[in-house]
């Protein structure tokens, strides 16, 4: 297989986009990925979004953002795993180049979730959830993470408290991600007196509904070295299920898709949590990012709410866990939030993240999840 | 011979108070609560209907059978409340059951009779050796106008009851039913609420049919008031049954173990079938109980039955009529149960 | 809008909690699969779940999907049976703050939603509290 690295990235500014079209927001997004590259024609695409029928009632978006994209007749490959799907399509588009069937492929993920109602977003989200075993039942994604949440705090003591200090950290991240769509600092005590959503969840616990696009350029390795540039490369990669039923796992409030996807990961670049200077985690729900620093092996079981409370993973501490935002500050676009997972961590290994910078970071990983945490999917990247 | 083989009660736990009621149409509540000696009635949550209370009941009856439930040959679900009104309830309870598909299933409406029609034509089925067992069940969510009388009592409630010819609780001596066309109360087919002729429901409706079921299947059987224990009839309001029993020479005392419409209101179909499942609760071997039933339209149904043995091995083998009346009880405000009756306009 | 078929298909689960059993490791599934997923038998026999159990965690759905609105808030937990199935389903007739992880549970029949005012109605199970 041959070494990957990704030589171009792109992201335009997350939020409620009213202006702007599914296929626009796409096409901004992926230009700036290709002028980063310094390309203008690609090999292959693939596109990761979750729901755009349930969302923008639009299927066979793949020919449609190659068309836009004007890249016809590339072949174009729409990804979906839920929330996971961006990941996923930065896997596959890894797969593409390492094998040698690709030079240049483009990875992107995209959501327009703004054009539907509340209730229609949350009922699309929460097709990502068994729909005859649980979404039957009237559960939210939200509800399915505050389900995690009441069996972490049972089991492990966990606060309300630790939760929401996730909230806090993220959105101090987020002031200086130009690209946020919430980048504003919070207090513990506004999040803990948020509207509540699914208890003991709040509003200021979940990640937003968010409209947006990330791409990223992926090329091989030993071409890039010729280019000049700063080459930051792909060195591990994993992916892994769980049931989707949450109520099917035999400890729910570990995320062992997560777990074994960074176990693939870390063998194959061959590191270890202590190598890795920065990650970028999805959380999706406070509680989410607390469990997924447990299952990646930064923090030991059961301690991920200590954790934030002893800053151990704010900007400047033992890991740095989004230094972007995350979900919770940048946006949600579901589709998106994989990609865009990779975006900042190249930048962040290129130093190009001005002042959210994570101090000598070289080596970085990414954990994007689906659903319930069904889905999971674990990238690591290393700078030159 | 055949008979009751087990019996079964539900009762949804919200209830609304008369003055709640009464305070929201300016009515006066001691009126109500001295005329009619109604104090509260069951309401529905949004979950529950005619469907889901007969599943539970027949649940619970089947707890007292212990028969395999592959043998009941007819269900029947008596209701002026079915939820649909066109496709049967009756065909979700035989499946909830388990009893399908070797089953004849129907949907039964005659007012607040419909109930004892089903265990009728259940036991007489039964009798006439057709089916091994036959599941009969009175069930409503019945709704009376906002303002109207009626909204003081219309409750929510079902009674279901397995008739075989093995294993009795109580063994059915005798049927009987009298019927005559009397348009006292009615709804019309697409109208949300009943309509009812005011005092007209009283002599010639209520009290000449339950008159002439009782005296008519007393005749038949050969007895007297004073041969029965217990005697249950349809509870409109909580006058209505001592004032009948007393124009038929039978004392307060043989009414009021079966008399629930004070707490419960009046659960249509399911009125007297739960007034038979309370008195069968605290009823013991060789006592002699009379049910008649009144829907409107007008009719009643009689039955003489004869408690067995087998009670006092069944009794406690799901709950009692009484426990599910007093227990877990939740009182709702008008607000709410303008909310849980459906009864405020929402947008689409 | 689904047909009904998509509703009916799963009657016996919703209705009777029908499962199946592996007849070799003898994991039982809800809702019956055709293949056991811990030894890859395809000899799975029918069973019932029980209907009584305990809350292990639960959560109370204050924003919830459209065909929900008119019932929230309301209570969802995981329950595991007395058989030692876990399952999903709403929590109903009691206060929420007296549902509590290891709160004996039982089944009951109940409407879950229904299809707009004009479409069918949803049944299933929901769990109430066990009478004392």
């Amino acid at each position: 297989m041959r070494e990957v690295a990704a030589i171009g990235v792109g992201i335009t500014k997350w939020g409620e986009l009213w202006k702007k079209s599914f296929r626009d927001i796409y096409v901004e997004t992926a230009l700036l990925a290709l002028e980063d590259a310094g390309v203008d024609r690609i090999d292959s695409m693939y596109v990761g979004s979750m729901s755009s029928g349930l969302f923008v009632g639009q299927e066979h978006i793949a020919a449609l953002l190659a068309d836009y994209l004007g890249q016809t007749p590339v072949p174009s490959t729409r990804v979906e795993t839920a929330c996971a799907s961006g990941g996923l399509a930065l896997k596959l588009g890894y797969m593409e180049v390492a094998s040698g069937m690709s030079d240049v492929v483009l990875v992107s993920g995209i959501e327009k979730m703004t054009d539907v109602s509340g209730n229609e977003a949350t009922y699309a989200l929460g097709t990502a959830a068994d729909q005859e075993y649980e979404g039957y039942h009237g559960i939210t994604f939200p509800g399915l993470y505050a389900l995690i949440a009441v069996a972490h705090m049972e089991k492990y003591g966990t606060t309300r408290e630790q939760m929401a200090m996730v909230s806090v950290k993220n959105h101090k991240n987020g002031t200086k991600n130009p690209v946020a769509q919430f980048p504003f600092e919070i207090t513990v005590d506004q999040v803990l007196n948020s509207v509540m959503v699914a208890d003991p969840l709040r509003i200021l616990d979940c990640s937003p509904i968010t409209d947006g696009a990330a791409a990223i350029i992926l090329y091989p390795a030993e071409l890039a070295k010729k280019m000049g540039k700063p080459v930051v490369k792909i060195i591990g990669t994993g992916h892994a299920t769980d049931t989707i039923e949450l109520s099917q796992r035999t400890d729910i409030t570990w995320l062992n898709a997560t777990y074994l996807a960074a176990k693939s990961a870390y063998a194959m670049a061959d590191k270890k949590p202590e190598d890795i200077d920065l990650v970028e985690v999805h959380d999706c729900f406070t509680i989410a990012e607390i469990c997924v620093t447990e299952a990646l092996g930064f923090i030991e079981k059961g301690k991920g709410g200590e954790a934030v409370e002893q800053e151990l993973t704010a900007i400047d501490g033992k890991i740095p866990v989004n230094p972007s935002g995350g979900l919770k500050s940048k946006g949600h676009p579901v589709g998106a939030s994989g990609v865009a997972q990779a975006v900042e961590v190249v930048k962040q290994l290129r130093s190009d993240c001005c002042d959210r910078q994570v101090s000598d970071a070289r080596i970085g990983m990414t954990q994007n999840m689906g659903g319930s945490g069904a889905s999971a999917v674990v990238h690591i990247f290393e700078r030159e | 011979m055949e008979g009751i083989v087990g019996y079964g009660a539900y009762i949804p736990r919200n209830r609304i108070k008369v003055e709640e009621i009464a305070k929201v149409w300016g009515a006066d509540a001691p009126s109500y609560k001295k005329g009619l000696m109604l104090e509260e009635k069951s309401v529905p949550s949004l979950d529950q209907d005619t469907i889901t209370m007969s599943v539970e009941a027949s649940k619970n009856a089947l707890k007292r059978a212990l028969i395999d439930p592959k043998d009941i040959g007819a269900v029947y679900i008596g209701s002026e409340s079915h939820p649909y009104a066109v496709k049967p309830s009756g065909t979700v309870l035989a499946e909830a059951i388990g009893a399908t598909p070797d089953v004849h299933t129907a949907d039964l409406e005659f007012a607040c009779k419909a109930g004892t029609e089903g265990m009728f034509i259940a036991l007489n089925l039964v009798a006439s050796g057709v089916i091994k067992y036959g599941l009969g069940v009175g069930a409503d969510t019945s709704q009376g106008a906002p303002g109207d009388a009626l909204e003081y009592s219309a409750a929510a409630g079902a009674a279901a009851f397995i008739f075989g010819k093995e294993n009795l609780v109580a063994k059915a001596h005798e049927t009987y039913s009298y019927m005559t066309d009397t348009p006292d109360f009615w709804r019309r087919e697409y109208q949300y609420y009943p309509q009812h002729g005011g005092r007209f429901t009283g002599d010639p409706a209520y009290f000449k049919h339950i008159k002439g079921a009782a005296r008519g299947i007393m005749d038949k059987a050969g007895m007297k008031p004073e041969d029965f224990q217990y005697v249950i009839f349809h509870q409109p309001n909580g006058k209505f049954p001592f004032r009948v029993g007393k124009m038929l020479g039978f004392k307060k005392e043989q009414i009021e173990p079966g008399w629930l419409v004070n707490k419960l209101g009046n659960t249509y179909s399911g009125s007297s079938p739960l007034g038979l499942t309370s008195t069968l609760d605290i009823s013991q071997p060789g006592d002699m109980i009379l049910l008649v039933s009144y829907g409107s339209g007008a009719g009643s149904d009689g039955f003489v039955f004869e408690v067995t043995e087998r009670i006092n091995e069944v009794r406690e083998s799901a709950p009692k009529t009484r426990d599910l009346l007093s227990h877990n009880i939740n009182y709702l405000e008008y607000g709410e149960y303008a909310k849980f009756r459906h009864k405020i306009r929402k947008a689409d | 809008m689904s047909t009904p078929a998509r509703y009916w298909r799963e009657i016996p689960q919703r209705y009777r909690l029908e499962a199946n059993k592996c007849s070799s490791c003898g994991k039982i599934f809800f809702p019956p699969r055709l293949l056991c997923n811990v030894c890859q038998s395809k000899d799975l026999e029918k069973t019932k779940l029980a209907e009584t159990g305990k809350v292990l965690t639960y959560t109370i759905i204050r924003v919830p999907p459209h065909q929900f609105v008119d019932q929230a808030p309301y209570a969802v937990g995981i329950v595991e049976l007395d058989d030692g199935v876990k399952i999903m389903g709403q929590v109903v007739d009691c206060d929420f703050e007296d549902i509590k992880i290891g709160m004996k549970v039982k089944v009951e029949f109940r409407k879950l939603f229904d299809v707009g005012e004009s479409g069918i109605l949803c049944y299933g199970y929901k769990f109430v509290p066990q009478l004392r």
